[in-house]
């Protein structure tokens, strides 16, 4: 279908363009920018006065829980979030039952999204069977049958050796591993970050150096292997320092943050508040500047929602009884918006962060809107003001800490593959 | 943020923690809890009309004797009718939630639920969830807080030293695991005490601790130089386990109290436990039975602190 996005501001951060730009789509690809094409004859016309157009958001962490755990979230609900959300690519987290371990699930997962026509999902595969942390999956085949991406999600792997042998075969084929550093034993039975709130509050703590010492096995193993290392959800000051240290000397080392601990702290558990029962847990005051100033120098790369739904039952528990998680893909721009707004950052660089950025960290060729590109775009008003309803939401999560939250800049057109996928 | 203990006039609706009670409300507390202990009498404690008709329910889904005993005690003193429900842990592997079990005790007509947890927040968990009717009174969760505990702790010291500004008081022991430590230091702070210690080895104590408002001992000796008031915590055998201590034995040598080292503290410190107590581990029997020893007296006080809860809560609904 033709499409013509008409009157609006176009921001694509890789393409350096923020100007007043027409877009027009045809067959599936981006046709031009600011002049039609000869011949183009619109089917479909969007009028985005007073709107933003963006690449399509690149989401490089939503859980989408299929397989296994449909009770929490399916492919149909979590599909739809994406869409409202204005994400178009997403990466999803191999930690279902089963684990993405096999070439037939990862086949059957794409199939199923396909055939929704909504976001792209590339998975993520597991780094080792079962997430058992002891044998190694098919990477290649996995590779063949659309992983982005070798991970462990958040199990754990203890075992060192098993580590180094994962990260030196992925590196034989120049495989990406991902990996969320978190030492298992430093970290047992934790739910909080170890600091004044978990002491006051009683609750076990994960200290900071559970990070820490999981993020330098990490990164010793990733010089020693030549394995693309990418860092998941990096949650400590301390940690992105060490990220910071090893860019500086070289290392092709890469990483991402949640949004959650870009804007929340461990004060924001209040009286225990389980929405904030996440995942690496939200930390203090002083890494959540060190993380902001880790995206601004370049040391974080992308910004992702870690998008987790959670049932409610699992939710309305004692906090360290409760399931880690909070649903996020429709949050994830105004989020953005949100920080770039406090730091006083430009769009266009802001954007980057969950556009061009995460795609170029799986390896796809999303996230901008050159002539010819795939034609995944979102339009959004960014005056528009909306309060976080768990009702509302179209995640099968309903859990966010952002509840009653007021944002500023709303979703108005999704277009995934030249195709108009949601409007409000 | 709210504080969610108060209603909107500012009295207690709920007793969740120590933290954040106005002074105000914690003098109530003690002042209302000396009305219902005749010490004069040999510490006899009356029985009064206050919560006929009233139905209070004792949830423990964790072992208790004495605190729940005390608080039944403390609810027939003040005349309510009074269910006790020792949950454990196998119901919930029978699949009822907390809130499934809480719901099912409000269409019994509960008026008051005192409630023993071992994962922090589930008081709160519960007093977020109820009708504004129904008040919730925390027993112990997790290693939160166990504000009664605290209170009797608090109506002790009182009763023994009369004034908390001028006061030095020590916390000896695993404060890592303990809400009531957490409770005793909210309420001692906030009741004016200028100089509150803690005494453990680092492996006994959270992180940052000192934030909590007190001074940090590793050493005994120390620690208990000149205090009026020592606060002794309860060592659990499984601390063993995890790799925090390596024998009961070293622990007693080097942070049990002893007459040796109860002699560094002032000549009429008191001496406190909140009970069980594991004789030989974290105190030697000849302190525990000795004449600085109030652990017998603050049990009896606990009744009397239980009481005035209670009826503060029932009486905020007028």
């Amino acid at each position: 279908m033709n499409i013509h996005i008409k009157n609006g501001r176009l921001i694509d951060p890789h393409n350096n363009i923020d100007a007043k730009q027409d877009v027009f789509i045809a067959d599936k690809h981006v046709a031009a920018i600011g002049k039609a094409p000869q011949g183009f004859v619109a089917e479909q016309t969007i009028d985005a006065t007073g709107m933003i157009v963006i690449p399509g958001l690149v989401d490089v962490a939503a859980r989408l829980r299929e397989p296994g755990y449909e009770y929490r979230a399916t492919l149909e609900s979590e599909m739809e979030a994406a869409m409202a959300g204005g994400v178009t690519s997403l990466s999803c987290p191999p930690d279902t039952d089963p684990p993405l371990d096999e070439p037939g699930l990862v086949e059957m997962l794409k199939h199923r999204a396909r055939l929704l026509n909504q976001a792209r999902v590339f998975p993520v595969g597991a780094l080792t069977r079962r997430l058992e942390g002891a044998e190694l999956t098919e990477m290649a085949e996995l590779t063949d049958a659309g992983c982005k991406a070798f991970s462990q999600a958040d199990a754990a792997l203890t075992d060192t050796r098993v580590l180094l042998r994962a990260m030196q075969y992925a590196a034989t084929f120049g495989f990406r591993v991902w990996l969320r550093p978190l030492d298992a034993f430093l970290a047992r039975d934790g739910v909080a970050h170890d600091g004044e709130v978990a002491t006051r509050l009683g609750l076990p703590g994960i200290p900071v150096v559970a990070e820490t010492i999981a993020l330098s096995t990490m990164l010793q193993l990733a010089r020693e292997t030549g394995a693309k290392l990418h860092v998941c959800r990096i949650s400590s000051a301390d940690g992105v320092e060490m990220v910071r240290n090893a860019k500086r000397d070289g290392l092709a080392v890469t990483c991402d943050v949640s949004m959650n601990h870009v804007h929340l702290t461990d004060i924001d558990i209040g009286f225990f508040d389980a929405n904030c029962r996440l995942m690496p847990p939200l930390r203090s005051q002083r890494d959540r500047a060190a993380l902001r100033a880790g995206l601004l120098d370049g040391t974080i790369d992308a910004i992702c929602s870690n998008h987790s739904p959670v049932d409610d039952d699992a939710k309305q528990l004692p906090f360290a009884e409760a399931e880690a998680g909070a649903t996020g893909m429709e949050l994830l721009l105004p989020l953005v918006l949100k920080w770039a707004a406090e730091e006083k950052i430009a769009l266009p660089d802001a954007l980057t962060r969950i556009t061009i950025n995460p795609a170029q960290l799986l390896g796809v060729k999303m996230g901008h809107l050159s002539a010819g590109a795939h034609a995944d775009v979102c339009v959004f008003d960014p005056a528009a003001t909306w309060k976080v309803e768990p009702a509302a939401l179209k995640s099968q999560g309903k859990n966010t800490p952002f509840n009653g939250y007021t944002m500023q800049g709303r979703v108005r057109h999704t277009i995934v593959e030249g195709k108009l996928a949601y409007s409000l | 943020m709210n504080n969610p203990q108060l209603n909107k006039d500012g009295e207690l609706q709920h007793l969740l923690t120590t933290e954040g009670l106005p002074v105000r409300i914690l003098r109530n507390i003690l002042d209302k809890a000396g009305e219902f202990v005749n010490v004069a009498e040999g510490r006899e404690i009356r029985k009064v009309p206050l919560l006929h008709g009233k139905s209070v329910f004792n949830i423990f889904f964790e072992n208790s004797t004495r605190t729940r005993t005390t608080f039944e005690i403390a609810a027939k003193k003040l005349s309510a009718d009074v269910v006790n429900l020792n949950i454990g842990s196998s119901s919930t592997s029978k699949g009822e939630t907390l809130l499934d079990t809480v719901d099912n005790l409000c269409a019994m007509h509960a008026d008051m639920f005192v409630v023993r947890h071992s994962t922090g927040g589930a008081a709160h968990l519960i007093a977020k969830h109820v009708a504004p009717t129904i008040h919730v009174i925390n027993a112990g969760d997790g290693r939160h807080a166990h504000p009664t505990q605290a209170l009797l702790d608090m109506f002790t010291i009182r009763h023994y030293k009369k004034e908390f500004h001028n006061l030095r008081v020590a916390i000896v022991g695993d404060v890592l695991h303990s809400r009531v430590a957490r409770s005793q230091i909210h309420a001692l702070t906030t009741l004016g005490v200028p100089e509150v210690r803690v005494v453990a080895p680092k492996t006994l104590l959270p992180t940052m601790v000192e934030k909590l408002g007190v001074q940090v001992h590793h050493d005994m000796a120390q620690g208990l130089k000149d205090v009026d008031v020592v606060m002794m915590l309860r060592l659990q055998n499984e601390r063993m386990q995890g790799a925090l201590l390596p024998s009961a034995q070293e622990y007693f040598k080097y942070y049990g109290l002893t007459q040796e080292r109860l002699a560094l503290a002032k000549e009429d410190a008191i001496v406190m436990h909140p009970g069980p107590m594991n004789r030989g581990v974290e105190i030697d029997s000849s302190v525990a039975d000795g004449t600085h020893s109030v652990i017998l007296p603050q049990v009896t006080f606990g009744i009397a602190v239980r009481m005035a809860v209670m009826s503060m809560l029932a009486g905020s609904d007028q």
